[in-house]
């Protein structure tokens, strides 16, 4: 089957690669790559483990094909790091004890980095109903939930300091 | 407190720090080095063909199609794998299981072929075009039925065997019977008692389902004869040795890694036949062999567990003092006993279901039972079959207290082993090590408020127009964890011993190498933590390596809560040795005899002289570049730890439910959780692991049952169906702890992270069933979801 | 799990749509935000050796109010219907029930046309366009044509779309002033179709029902309209007795499917349940 030749975006590097129409998005970001921070967890879109971000919007890539970006802009969790400092949803994330075996943390770190694009301060409910297409099975979420709002004050402490 | 010797303690980080998690950094960037992370140059893909029908014969496999398939390298079947004698496997239970099906299949999903191709998406056009033609059989899918008199024989391999792996087999489909106690006392007991109770319950069979499924990557060198795979897996060690003594290639030549773990839960202790398939098709190839499942394969067909059909029996006095117990269990095992247990034990430790309570006369037996399903029986977040066994003793206790009247703490306070009497033998033989029950059951009750909560409920029950049917649970467990002595555990033949090499390195920083394998614990953090407060070495520069065969000491693996109880202690044992000679080495540098020394934090120093010390840091450069005359050089020592009695954690947990009188949906108001683990090394991951387990309780409790319909085909078995609670329906946990230390571990703890899973599933039902409990509802089987809780307001007459 | 190959087409307008899916038919499959399609392709159970993916049409997505009609393009998303102030607004009752679809990623994909034209009756959008008494606008090769959501759905995964047409938009017209609305969705878990859900939109003269509209999700083959019940409410004040009678009518409708979510017994009574509640949110709502 003929290949298509896409142009990518992936973490601000632009990729141009040709891929099968049926390759998903997330093998074609951890097989062709080589960015294995998102996962599968389920196949069938439950998880959120494989969850990145397109185009401002968090998308789960095992339900997306690689053909789709064409033109697009991922983030992924490899992404959210700048030159080496860590992104504050990151950094909460360690603080607060949100992540144990590790399997879930790049999409619910995705996903919380553009939830709280979405809402600066959100509520705890807002924070579980946000999140609530990623799924843990070590944290029982509450310092995921914390590790949320820590970062929401990090980000608007950083942003007050900037308008000061 | 802020002084010098505060300060140099912190620096440490060591027990009983809440010391942020040194695994994190790789975590939280994506950089994690999970199995399916892996590549290795020249890699194919296995995927595997499973069986559409539970119980079926094999008349035919057509290969052609997938073989012309470009990129697909192989397909291999039983027939392959015959002259390899590898089409069936040995099982951790003694039994033997298809490695693919031979002939016949068991259940559904069963692996029937795998397809070896250039790559993954070519592997699994291979298994789309691979056909196969089967003659159905009657599928037996209940095993009460499974072992009526004219039920079909399951296991053929087995026609004429009246002895199994652990006695008699009374039935074609039966597997073992297994007693513990003594019957005739209990029996007595019974008869003369003036109250029994009696319970049917159902724990039914789900699966542990960590959100990383099983996978492999399998590499044989055939230039080197030197095997390495790379594979989910909680018992490396244990995964080597099989992997030798089936290949007959030398364990030396076997390296077997587990790296990044994605969640184990006792679902990755099994040896599967997809990592047998992996290995022989990288032997066949001569290239790498990468295998991942997919959700529904995980599912369908790797480590179930439970499915016990248990029925309890107490007998009391009119008092409420527990004078008997008898237990009898019909165990589901599926189409092979592939129990991960301790060999001797095809109930694991389930003879711990006297629970908290000093029972003068107890009895039980269990007995399994082959059906067409998935094999297992693994260990779901608990030591083996303790979360079954702590789930009947929690419900006979509130059934007696409900048939006698009388309040369910009371009666527990009632039945309480006393703080007095630890040691305590029980009257299955465990000796519990230590605890004080009464004390944290005052202390829940005092803070949730147990007798304010009772009147709020009266008042509810009162009141026809309210919406809401409220019950309060309440679950005082004890688990057995930190299999095992070897005296009474081991694994085909392996004792269930535990190890740990410590190396201090000349600047006084240090690696530690371990035969467990962390599957989220943090044992890189807690572990680090212990050799710290041991050797006053920080904790940042404390290396903890574990999961690789080649370089770490044998060890028995992480599962059972066994890695703080038996490797722990064999971190503070090694630790121990280092220090011993540390002293010497002090001594000799001090020009003091060891005997005027005292260690202070991260020192020796000379009695009551606090500016003559030598650090530990000092002492290890010492070590290597100067010790003293006729002493090796060097700070480095092993322990294989052999636990002298497993530990006895236990929790008093309370949880009060709101059910919707309408809908039967039933919202948890609150619950709240003490644990009692003995020494607190983290308490910030021992407070996570609590969340976790809690968490993971509440799924089987409230809607995780893998359910068939009468032909065997399994239903649910995609995350849709599988409750996974999100973010949504999970409760907000309340933690809290008292401390009793083990007196016979080293540093006196007990392990921690499945105590809540295992104290919280009765805690549910306990909550649910007391919502009941004025309307005569003494017992509700799982899961207690809206469907099934709204049959039983229907049952009860209860109007909305 | 992994999907068979297919050939992958991107048209950037309807037309072109259209010709694609003339030149394929039935080995074409039309791609909206895909979970539904993805995963059925993941599993193998749809094979489909074209997919035409409709993301790239720019005419399809949108969110308008033309001549007193709100008119949304059938590639509108989940999450951009949500997001609309207009419907918020105008037409609440849509954004209740997108908000109560799937989670927010699905939401971010999933599209409001595609959880119309699968026809599965586990989907929200059905009753929730039957009950605000939605017209679908249908575009062929022959150009475009009407269809009343109350006429579309025939069956599970039957509609009256035809295999060479394209759902392009959905108009709906404002909620008149004073009216209420409610959906009332029993699920088992985030991500979960329901186990029974109603949707009511109501509208009072006084203390005095004058108009209502109840539809029902998953308790038969297509969404169902519950049109005795609402008679059971207009023209009467709104008592306990006749939600009653109107949650009786619903469920007299109902002809549920046996799952894991209940028997048909519970999801029939669900469905009642869920006709109540809704009938009393939607009544605090008529302000």
């Amino acid at each position: 089957m003929a290949k298509k030749l896409i142009t990518v975006t992936v973490n601000g590097n632009k990729i141009e690669q040709a891929v099968e129409p049926r390759t998903l998005l997330i093998h074609f970001l951890r097989e062709n790559l080589n960015l294995t921070g998102a996962h599968i967890g389920c196949d069938t879109s439950h998880c959120g483990a494989c969850t990145v971000d397109i185009d401002g919007q968090s998308v789960k890539s095992c339900t997306h094909l690689a053909v789709q970006c064409d033109g697009s802009e991922v983030v992924t969790v490899e992404g959210l790091a700048d030159k080496g400092v860590l992104h504050a949803v990151q950094d909460a994330f360690y603080k607060e004890h949100g992540l144990q075996c590790g399997f879930c943390t790049p999409g619910m770190l995705v996903r919380a980095y553009r939830l709280l694009q979405d809402n600066v301060n959100p509520s705890e409910e807002q924070i579980r109903a946000g999140m609530a297409g990623n799924l843990c099975r070590c944290t029982g979420y509450q310092n995921i939930v914390k590790a949320v709002r820590h970062a929401a004050k990090t980000l608007q402490t950083a942003k007050q300091a900037v308008a000061a | 407190m802020n002084s010098p010797l505060n300060d140099r303690k912190a620096a440490l980080m060591g027990m009983g720090d809440s010391r942020l998690r040194k695994e994190d950094a790789r975590f939280i960037q994506g950089k994690g080095n999970y199995v399916d992370d892996i590549k290795m140059p020249d890699m194919v893909y296995m995927d595997i063909v499973r069986s559409p029908v539970a119980h079926a014969r094999i008349k035919k496999i057509n290969k052609e199609a997938a073989l012309a398939i470009p990129g697909v390298l192989a397909v291999l079947t039983a027939d392959d794998l015959k002259p390899l004698k590898l089409h069936w496997m040995p099982t951790l239970a003694g039994d033997v299981q298809a490695v693919l099906a031979d002939e016949k299949v068991h259940f559904q999903m069963q692996e029937v072929a795998v397809v070896i191709a250039t790559e993954r998406y070519i592997a699994a056009d291979g298994v789309e075009a691979v056909s196969v033609e089967y003659e159905e059989l009657t599928a037996v899918i209940d095993p009460f039925k499974a072992l009526e008199k004219g039920a079909p024989v399951l296991r053929e391999d087995l026609a004429g065997k009246t002895e199994g792996a652990h006695g008699k087999r009374y039935h074609h489909n039966h597997i073992f019977t297994w007693e513990a106690g003594d019957k005739a006392k209990a029996d007595v007991a019974f008869s003369a008692a003036e109250v029994t109770v009696k319970q049917d319950m159902f724990y039914p069979r789900v699966h542990p389902c960590p959100l990383e499924t099983c996978g492999c990557v399998a590499s044989f060198d055939p230039v080197r004869g030197e095997l390495t795979t790379f594979m989910t897996s909680q018992a490396p060690h244990v995964v080597r040795t099989v992997v030798s003594l089936l290949s007959g290639i030398a364990e030396s030549k076997i390296r077997i890694v587990s790296p990044d773990i994605g969640g184990g839960f006792g679902n990755k202790v099994p040896v599967y036949p997809g990592y047998v398939c992996a290995i022989v098709a990288s032997i066949v190839l001569g290239r790498p062999v990468k295998w991942i499942e997919d959700r529904v394969e995980n599912i369908s067909s790797t480590g179930f567990a439970r499915d016990y059909h248990m029925t309890g029996e107490l007998a009391a006095t009119k008092a409420g003092k527990i004078t008997g117990l008898r237990v009898n269990v019909i165990a589901d095992h599926g189409a092979f006993d592939s129990c991960a247990d301790p060999t001797k034990f095809p109930a694991g430790m389930f003879h711990i279901v006297s629970g908290s309570y000093d029972i003068p006369a107890a009895y039980c037996r269990v007995d399994g039972v082959y059906t067409n399903k998935a094999p297992g029986g693994v260990a779901y977040r608990c030591s083996f079959r303790v979360t079954e066994a702590v789930y009947l003793i929690e419900r006979m206790v509130d059934v007696l207290a409900q048939d006698l009247k009388m309040d369910k703490a009371e009666i527990r306070s009632k039945n309480f082993i006393r703080k007095e009497q630890f040691p305590y033998t029980s009257a299955f033989g465990f000796e519990y090590d230590s605890g004080d029950y009464q004390g944290a059951l005052d202390k829940v009750l005092n803070a949730c408020d147990y007798k304010g909560l009772r009147v709020e409920q009266a008042a509810k029950r009162a009141d026809p127009n309210s919406p809401t049917l409220m019950g309060i649970g309440l679950v005082s467990f004890t688990e057995v964890v930190g299999a095992g002595p070897s005296k009474m555990c081991d694994i085909l033949g392996v004792g269930m011993f535990d190890s740990c090499e410590i190396r201090v390195h000349p600047t006084g920083s240090a690696i530690a190498r371990m035969g467990t394998i962390s599957t989220g614990q943090a044992h890189q953090t807690t572990y680090a933590q212990i050799i710290a407060t041991e050797l006053g070495l920080p904790s940042e520069v404390i290396q903890v390596e574990e999961g690789d065969t080649s370089t770490a000491p044998y060890g028995l693996g992480t599962y059972g809560s066994r890695s703080t109880p038996v490797a722990g202690a064999a971190i503070a044992m090694a630790s121990r040795k280092i220090h011993a000679k540390a002293k010497k080495i002090a001594a000799h540098l001090l020009e003091v005899s060891e005997n005027d020394l005292e260690w202070e934090i991260d020192r020796f120093k000379v009695k009551g002289q606090d500016a003559k010390f030598k650090t530990m840091k000092d002492i290890a450069w010492a070590a290597y570049n100067k010790p003293p005359a006729g002493m090796e050089p060097g700070l480095e020592a092993v322990h294989y730890y052999d636990p002298p009695n497993f530990t006895f954690p236990f929790g008093i947990y309370l949880c009060v439910v709101d059910i919707d009188k309408a809908t039967g949906e039933t919202k948890i108001r609150r619950f709240y959780a003490l644990d009692d683990c003995g020494t607190r090394i983290n308490p910030m991951i021992i407070e996570g692991q609590i969340h976790g387990g809690l968490t993971e309780g509440f799924a089987v409790a409230m809607g995780q049952q893998l359910t068939f319909d009468a032909q065997g085909n399994i239903q649910g078995n995609t995350l849709m169906d599988y409750f996974l609670p999100t973010f949504v329906e999970t409760p907000k946990w309340e933690t809290d702890f008292t401390v009793t230390p083990s007196p016979h571990h080293p540093i006196g703890a007990k392990g921690v992270a499945e105590s809540p899973h295992v104290g919280s599933i009765p805690t549910f039902t306990s909550a649910v069933v007391d919502a009941f409990s004025h309307l005569g509802v003494a017992h509700m089987n799982m899961p207690h979801n809206a469907f099934r809780v709204w049959q039983q307001l229907q049952a009860s007459g209860v109007k909305s | 799990m992994i999907p068979s190959v297919f050939e992958y087409h991107a048209p950037s307008t309807v037309s072109e749509a259209l010709s694609l899916l003339g030149q394929y038919g039935d080995g074409a499959k039309l791609l909206a935000g895909g979970h539904s399609l993805l995963p059925m392709m993941k599993l193998r159970f749809a094979e489909p050796a074209h997919l035409i993916d409709l993301n790239k049409i720019r005419e399809l997505s949108g969110i308008r109010e033309e001549g007193g009609v709100i008119k949304i393009g059938a590639m509108t998303s989940e999450t951009a219907l949500i997001d609309s102030a207009l419907l918020q607004k105008k037409i609440p009752l849509l954004v209740e029930a997108a908000s109560l679809i799937a989670d927010p990623q699905v939401r971010n994909r999933g599209t409001i046309g595609g959880d119309i034209t699968h026809g599965d009756p586990g989907n929200d959008h059905p009753a929730i366009t039957i009950a605000l008494d939605a017209k679908f606008i249908l575009v062929g090769p022959k150009g475009e044509r009407t269809v009343a959501a109350g006429d579309f759905f025939l069956g599970t995964y039957m509609t009256d779309l035809q295999p060479e047409e394209i759902l392009k938009e959905i108009h709906i017209k404002p909620f008149a002033p004073k009216t209420g609305s409610a959906y009332c969705k029993l699920k088992r878990k985030t991500g979960d179709f329901a186990t029974a859900a109603a949707a009511v939109v109501l509208q009072m003269s006084g203390d005095v029902v004058s108009s209502a509209r109840i539809t029902l999700t998953n308790v038969g083959p297509i969404a169902l309209h519950a049109q005795a019940a609402e008679q059971a409410l207009v023209g009467k004040p709104l008592t306990d007795a006749s939600i009653a009678a109107a949650a009786a009518a619903a469920m007299a409708i109902c002809d549920p499917a046996e799952d894991l979510r209940g028997n048909i017994e519970y999801k029939t009574a669900m469905a009642g349940e869920m006709t109540k509640r809704a009938i009393r949110l939607a009544a605090t709502r008529c302000k």
